[in-house]
């Protein structure tokens, strides 16, 4: 047993219905309760989809578990499969319908049904939801994927590839599909199929006929391109395009699997430019922690170090399954991985750290709004403000450009910087307004926050008991602007503890200042 | 087609369906009930779905640590109920270590955990015990197996109903959660009737000054407090049974029941009620002109519809096609549903996929329904409200008259002034 607050992922049958809804002519047969059927409203309302999800839910209630829940489970399958007329069903428990074992994936199979059924087996008390994304999307590559040479699947004639990953509910999916699409055309590579989003049961069975995959999302599509691997001989690129190395290092495998030329098109790649432009040097060295999928994690450490001038000073991931590849580059970073689920030690990690920008989730966020730290979100756990109506990838060269606006946008701009500096004590212009870009900072706004109103004031409140600020030094301490006030009071406090201090002066703030000078 | 006007909702054959509900489980009221109870913690035990559940429907996440959690029970909780129990208790000890504001502690049942039999109330019972007097610690179940949304509150109120101190001084109880500032308002104009011993279940600190007994009369703020109800009676307690205080009619016929019931002059009770009356009269006229003669549809949701479509139908003209409800406890509704005129399929239980063929069908000119079906059905044409904002805003009594009305004519009115042709 274990206490949790907030959780990263839900459970697994939560990722088979991302799988499903992104598939189209597919149905989930679901056997659950009907309080699990709140799964629908993330969809329709995170994502604003226009449609329900392709789920029927079984929603049997307590009377229903002493005489025959899988009755039940017979006739919703069946009233599913007539309404919807599916091309194929996907059959699997929720956690409760799990404990009562009544086997829907093998009752389904022998019902007859004139489409294939293919049968989950999702433990929802050790894994999680991108597992279950996972595994749902590898068994309806197994079950339905043909071989070359089957029916109507022949290798396509120009190079062609699919885009395995994207589902429903997925972090600026439907926009990094674009992305690439367009970033292969300009190699002269059309894609095949996208799945599981927008693709049909027929398109899945064509998947053999591409000439390689690319895996755009370890997460969810990582079991199946291992799979077509081996059963299909289809080749699948490892690097993930965030970033412009990274979209780089892509373009390049890409043209060495294909033996196409790695050209294309950079006119419209801006982060470069816009990172050395001058504007951008008060970028340099910020401190961020960074946390989220291990995908999105990880190539966020390398944007943030190598492309916006950064320093990691944390990195870490939620999901376990890419903890391995997390913890080796973490190492080549120098730092120690925050392998966790639990919020409540990812919040004590930042608190601890005091960076100077969060890169996050959505739960980290609200971290950073609690601990007055600007954050900028890369990663699901997706929130409404996810699926913005314009364009906005993470992937390809586009992705690059929109990765520097998000980053830059939380933080106070460099000239405004730099006037805050000389103006810190300016009863208009001063620190306490925020970032001139933002709106909500109006004077005399407190920040409500009824259950924990202690850490309003974080930057005097000593890291340690032992170590007191006098009244001069603090006050000295408050005239800092606000974006570098953490990390003065940490530098400070380290610099008086390394030494034995125990009363911080404003003697000792200045000689802290000109140790850390850069 | 019933011929007479006399002919009412209160004795409708009702429509009783079974297939998919797509409604919330009970654990959902966990979300209202931690704010209003700000000593009490509600620990889930559950799976991962409870507590994804837990956080998808709070929307916007509550973000200083809440005062509710889950116990996400994993494989070995499964193998033995021991182990489970001796789990549990570990994980309570944690946490009450760490939050000494903690005065009560809810211990809720899930679908999991009823499913494995792990016996709460035997926990509670330990738990009471080892932490007493400082905390103490109740079960109940919002299992989705057992309860449907709002029925999470009732099984909750249910829950406390035996904890209470007897008495049998005469004393109205007045049992549901409101917000703080309705409740207030309640407060005053009972208390300007004369009526001053007057409690509120569920308190926002711990209940031990709460009593109940012989002479004990109550009434109920919410619709879905059927449990609540009988565990009362079987303490003694009298209902008085009223419609639901939404809208003028509905608060004014709410007080005058209880004006009865504690003798309260006649004269009085117009000069407490007149002036507040005629303000949400006025409230609820400007906001029910664009509702006029228009048609709902309710899916069912919280187990307001029936008090809502009173509302609507006699208070701001329009016209009911159906009124859908998870549950009908008539002990509860039946005043209200006398107040409906007949006309309107009055549906209990759900099977959503019939359900929605009707609502396609009829074309209500507004459909009151969940957050999973809003936004399918607008993108059909249809105009929705969507059910839950009903239950987190303060929508009871006088004052709030002309805000629940107000909820209704604005997915209408957005739908008019929505001008998207491009210009000529």
């Amino acid at each position: 047993m274990k206490l949790t607050v907030w959780t990263y992922e839900g459970p697994p049958h939560v990722g088979a219905m991302r799988v499903a809804t992104g598939m189209k002519g597919l149905h989930y047969v679901l056997h659950a309760p009907q309080g699990d059927t709140y799964a629908d409203l993330l969809f329709t309302m995170i994502e604003r989809r226009d449609h329900r999800p392709p789920v029927t839910f079984t929603t049997f209630q307590a009377r229903d578990l002493g005489s025959d829940t899988a009755n039940l489970f017979k006739t919703a399958c069946q009233e599913a499969y007539d309404r919807f007329a599916p091309e194929a069903i996907i059959v699997g428990a929720s956690c409760t319908a799990e404990l009562i074992q009544d086997d829907p994936g093998g009752m389904a199979e022998n019902m007859g049904l004139n489409v294939p059924v293919i049968p989950l087996e999702l433990p929802s008390y050790q894994r999680k939801e991108n597992f279950g994304a996972d595994e749902t999307f590898f068994q309806i590559v197994r079950t339905l994927a043909k071989p070359l040479g089957a029916k109507s699947v022949e290798k396509t004639k120009h190079i062609t590839c699919n885009l395995i990953g994207p589902t429903a509910l997925g972090f600026r999916h439907r926009d990094d599909i674009e992305e690439i699409s367009s970033l292969l055309s300009d190699m002269g590579i059309s894609v095949n199929v996208v799945a599981p989003m927008g693709a049909t049961p027929a398109e899945i069975a064509r998947l053999g006929a591409a000439h390689f995959n690319v895996l755009m999302y370890p997460e969810t599509g990582e079991s199946a391109v291992r799979w077509m691997e081996r059963e299909l001989n289809l080749p699948y690129t490892k690097v993930v395009p965030i970033g412009v190395g990274a979209t780089r290092d892509f373009i390049n495998e890409v043209a060495q699997i294909t033996g196409l030329d790695p050209v294309v098109d950079e006119s419209r790649l801006r982060l470069p430019w816009y990172s050395a432009s001058v504007d951008s040097t008060y970028l340099t060295g910020k401190r961020v922690f960074i946390f989220g999928d291990g995908t999105h994690a990880m190539a966020a450490a390398r944007i943030a170090r190598d492309e916006m001038g950064f320093e990691v000073v944390g990195l870490g991931c939620y999901n376990r399954e890419m903890a391995r590849p997390l913890r080796a580059m973490a190492k080549s970073f120098g730092l120690t991985p925050l392998i966790t689920d639990d919020y409540l030690e990812v919040e004590k990690h930042i608190e601890d750290l005091a960076p100077e920008m969060i890169l996050g989730t959505q739960m980290e966020r609200h971290i950073g709004k609690r601990l007055g730290i600007p954050c900028a979100v890369i990663s699901a756990p997706v929130h409404v403000q996810d699926f913005p109506a314009r364009y906005s990838p993470q992937m390809g060269f586009e992705g690059a450009n929109v990765i520097f606006d998000t980053w830059v946008h939380p933080l106070v701009m460099g000239l405004e910087e730099h006037l805050l500096h000389m103006f810190r004590d300016d009863f208009e212009f001063n620190d306490a307004a925020g970032p001139s870009h933002h709106g909500g900072h109006a004077l005399g706004q407190t920040q409500t926050q009824p259950e924990d109103a202690g850490t309003n004031q974080p930057a005097i409140e000593p890291q340690s008991a032992e170590i007191i600020w006098l009244q001069d030094a603090e006050k000295e301490l408050r005239k800092i602007p606000f974006f570098v006030r953490g990390k003065a009071r940490r530098n400070t406090e380290t610099y008086a503890s390394e030494r034995g201090v125990s009363h911080i002066s404003i003697e000792t703030l200045y000689e802290a200042k000109a140790h850390y000078a850069r | 087609m019933h011929s007479s006007n006399l002919q009412t909702c209160g004795s409708a054959p009702v429509l009783k369906e079974r297939g998919q509900r797509e409604v919330f489980c009970g654990l959902t009221s966990i979300i209202w009930l931690h704010r209003k109870m700000q000593d009490a913690f509600f620990l889930v035990v559950g799976s991962r779905t409870c507590a994804h559940l837990l956080q998808s429907a709070a929307g916007v996440m509550i973000f200083a640590e809440p005062r509710f959690g889950t116990a996400i029970l994993e494989e070995t909780d499964l193998a033995g109920l021991a182990d489970a129990h001796q789990e549990l208790d570990r994980e309570v000890e944690r946490l009450l270590s760490r939050r000494s504001d903690i005065k009560r502690l809810f211990l809720v049942g899930s679908c999991p955990s009823e499913v494995i039999k792990l016996d709460l109330s035997k926990a509670a019972e330990r738990l009471t015990k080892k932490f007493a007097p400082s905390v103490r610690v109740v079960n109940f179940t919002g299992s989705g197996i057992e309860t449907t949304f709002t029925q999470g509150e009732d099984e909750c109120l249910a829950a406390m109903v035996p904890t209470l101190r007897e008495s049998s001084e005469r004393q109205l109880m007045v049992i549901g959660a409101l917000p703080d500032v309705v409740e207030e308002q309640m407060r005053s104009l009972l208390s300007g009737m004369g009526i001053s011993n007057v409690f509120v279940l569920p308190a926002a600190r711990h209940e031990d000054d709460i009593s109940v007994g012989p002479n004990t009369l109550f009434a109920a703020t919410q619709p879905f407090l059927g449990e609540t109800h009988s565990a009362l009676l079987r303490r003694g307690a009298h209902h008085i049974a009223a419609p639901f205080p939404f809208g003028a009619e509905g608060t004014t016929a709410w007080l005058k029941a209880i004006a009865g019931a504690f003798q309260v002059p006649e004269q009085l009770f117009e000069d407490v009620t007149a002036a507040p009356y005629a303000r949400a009269k006025k409230a609820i006229s400007q906001a029910a002109a664009a509702l006029e003669d228009k048609s709902v549809f309710f899916f069912p949701d919280s187990q307001l519809e029936i008090p809502l479509a009173r509302f609507l139908t006699q208070e701001c003209g329009m016209k009911a096609v159906e009124i859908g409800t998870p549950f009908i406890h008539r002990p509860l509704v039946q005043p209200d549903l006398d107040l409906i005129p007949a006309g309107p399929t009055v549906s209990e239980g759900q099977d959503v996929d019939l359900q929605l063929d009707r609502a396609k069908e009829q074309r209500a000119d507004l459909t009151v329904c969940g957050l999973g079906l809003a936004n399918p059905l607008e993108a059909e044409g249809l105009t929705t409200k969507w059910a839950i904002e009903l239950v987190f805003t303060p929508v009871h009594f006088y004052e709030q008259a002309g805000d629940l009305a107000g909820l209704f004519p604005r997915p209408i009115r957005r739908r008019m002034i929505l001008n998207q042709e491009a210009a000529e």
